[in-house]
């Protein structure tokens, strides 16, 4: 078990052009779960890579249980992969699969069969051991992924996308497999995703990232609660939190804290006249997009911007699109963010009167 | 297949539509190889000559000769010696080729075209190069040494009037011509592997040979065997550069199995015995044919 640490990591790959991973400096806690979420682009998988040895650095450093492994070959730096296509030796079969790495790191061949069969027990895949990866499905595969990435006990485990090529269904019990597996071997553990939920789910922290650079680190709850910037703010939740210019400020508020005036928590409230524009229904919950009558700042950049409500199922009488309705946001539930950095700012006395 | 594609321009004119388009092929493929197959096979079983009208069947009598003659067996081992060396040197150059050209570097697609030109050019011009290059008086390479004093003048090896010399001449000048076939084809056999599966070895822990042996030469397995397969053909049936570099000398050292079947049934005008001897080929063609085959049909079922 190590603490994986980068100090002002950048990768540049054209010379010219903006680093697909700029000035990241972070460290991960023993025996954590961390997880890089951002979007397609983010620079996410590069940062992953470069840990794992795959990639050069142009700049900055990586340090695996406190010795600088810049330098290092992948083997030596004691890490495993699992790769988004799960990258199983199509000509060997899953036992050979699950052995290659103790082949190759010249543990004595009488551990070999022990360690197999300790590593696909832990995973349920015992049964398929004489299988070639073609013969087996999709969740399978991944298992013998994470199987041979067991086996040598690395001090580090790379996930890059391991829950992508599965399907909706299945996704959500391996994400569950995933953390039980996370919590029984206990090993540091950085895992790549653009799926929030994914992220919200297994992080012990989130590492949002953004163009190669990280805006935000924290539990699942500090990024959702407490975004660092407007980037986290509406990359963060589905629906995004709603964000609104006043006075040289911008507030937001997720739509969940978005409530009919009558049912919002009591207490200081600030309140807004909200026209309904339509009403998307989601089975155990409805969106309500509308605008703020009278509430839009003319020129303001969220002008035109939906705002957007939601609600439980239980209250949706009335909402039809075209009403206007008193809605409310508790005022501890606002968020204020900087109008030029939009980084988040100190919460202003009622900038909307 | 071709009943499919044919149903869709109406049922009624299907069988003679087929034949139509097949017609051509088929023709092509007789006129050019079967009827010369044929002639050679009712050949080799007669005493046909060039220059007279006689023509009897002689039964084997013609393979028992050819099998008593000291250059035929001596053809015949060439041929296997001539083969085996060219694709072990073939195969070994086009891996290490098709590594090197793999990752892009500057003026990669450059140097992609100057090692596929000895495969361009026609082999006959090629092989005229190679034999002025090698030439005895006006060797090119035999100047370099001598200037570089490896040795003295006039007692510089003879590339092709040495035995044993002559072989490797030959032997690496069919390299040369081969080696761009063979190294395009791994490199669409390396680039077919995708990326992760070497980052996940050396993840693995695997080094460089490990990775190569294991997992890079394993997959590329059925590619590999292509290369191979029309290696042997083009080695085994090949006569140009024989022809061209020695016509088979120093005393038949580099007769080949198809140089000799030249120069005894076309050169010597014993059409008969030129065609027994080329029969000795067909086995080893059908050979390899049937291994194309399966290998083609594997890479399908997999």
């Amino acid at each position: 078990m190590a603490v994986v640490e980068t100090r002002n990591l950048t990768k540049v790959f054209k010379e010219g052009e903006l680093g697909a991973v700029n000035d990241v400096s972070l460290v991960t806690e023993e025996g954590e779960f961390l997880v890089f979420l951002g979007p397609s682009g983010s620079g996410k998988t590069t940062l992953l890579r470069m840990i794992a040895g795959l990639e050069t650095p142009t700049s900055g450093e990586i340090r695996i249980g406190g010795q600088v492994v810049n330098r290092l070959s992948p083997r030596e730096r004691r890490i495993a992969m699992v790769f988004q296509s799960y990258a199983l030796y199509p000509h060997l079969t899953v036992y050979k699969n699950i052995a290659f790495p103790l082949k190759a790191q010249k543990v004595p061949k009488d551990q070999h069969k022990k360690k197999v069969e300790w590593a696909a027990g832990l995973l349920g895949i015992g049964a398929l051991l004489d299988r070639k990866p073609r013969e087996l499905s999709g969740g399978e595969r991944q298992r013998v992924a994470l199987a041979r990435a067991i086996v040598r006990e690395p001090a580090v485990f790379l996930l890059d996308e391991p829950l992508s090529n599965l399907d909706a269904k299945l996704r959500a019990s391996a994400r569950e497999e995933l953390e039980q597996f996370h919590k029984s071997i206990g090993t540091t553990t950085i895992y790549v995703t653009h799926d929030q939920v994914e992220a919200m789910a297994m992080g012990d922290r989130v590492v949002v990232l953004h163009q190669g650079v990280v805006r935000q680190i924290g539990t699942p709850k500090e990024v959702y609660e407490e975004p660092a910037d407007t980037f986290v703010a509406t990359f963060l939740g589905s629906p995004p939190m709603n964000l609104l210019e006043f006075a040289g400020v911008i507030v937001g508020f997720r739509p969940e804290s978005f409530l009919p005036a009558e049912i919002a928590p009591a207490g200081k409230q600030v309140k807004f006249r909200f026209v309904v524009n339509y009403v998307e229904y989601l089975g155990a919950e409805r969106l309500l997009y509308g605008s703020i009558e009278g509430g839009s700042i003319e020129g303001s950049r969220f002008d035109s911007k939906e705002i957007i409500s939601r609600l439980s199922w239980t209250m949706t009488a009335g909402y039809e699109p075209g009403s206007v309705h008193d809605f409310a946001v508790a005022e501890g539930d606002l968020r204020f963010f900087d109008k030029r950095t939009e980084k988040r700012t100190d919460p202003r006395p009622s900038p909307w009167q | 297949m071709t009943r499919m594609r044919v149903k869709s321009t109406g049922a009624g004119q299907t069988p003679t539509l087929a034949i139509a388009m097949f017609a051509p092929a088929a023709l092509y493929i007789a006129l050019l190889i079967g009827v010369p197959f044929v002639l050679a096979v009712l050949y080799a079983f007669s005493d046909a000559r060039i220059g007279s009208s006689g023509f009897h069947l002689v039964g084997l009598e013609n393979f028992r000769s050819i099998l008593q003659s000291p250059s035929f067996r001596k053809a015949l081992r060439n041929s296997i010696v001539f083969t085996l060396c060219a694709q072990v040197i073939v195969i070994l150059c086009s891996n290490i080729l098709a590594m090197a050209l793999e990752k892009p570097f500057r003026g990669r697609g450059l140097i992609r075209f100057l090692i596929l030109l000895p495969w361009v050019a026609p082999v006959s011009l090629g092989t005229i190069g190679w034999k002025w290059i090698l030439d005895s008086i006006y060797s090119v390479i035999t100047w370099v040494l001598v200037a570089l004093h490896v040795y003295k003048p006039y007692s510089a090896p003879m590339w092709l009037g040495e035995p044993h010399l002559a072989m490797a001449s030959v032997i690496l000048v069919h390299c040369w011509r081969l080696i761009p076939f063979s190294s395009v084809i791994m490199l669409a056999g390396r680039s077919a592997i995708p990326r992760e599966i070497p980052e996940a070895a050396a993840i693995d822990g695997a080094g460089f040979w490990r990775t190569l042996f294991q997992i890079n030469l394993p997959m590329m397995t059925p590619i590999l065997s292509v290369a191979v397969l029309f290696g042997i053909i083009f080695t085994f049936t090949d006569m140009t550069v024989v022809y061209i570099l020695t016509a088979g000398g120093p005393f038949d050292s580099t007769q080949t199995l198809p140089s000799l079947a030249f120069a005894t049934g076309i050169a010597g005008s014993d059409l008969a015995a030129g065609a027994a001897i080329s029969l000795f080929l067909v086995p080893v063609l059908v050979a390899v044919a049937y291994l194309m085959l399966r290998v083609a049909h594997r890479a399908e079922v997999v």
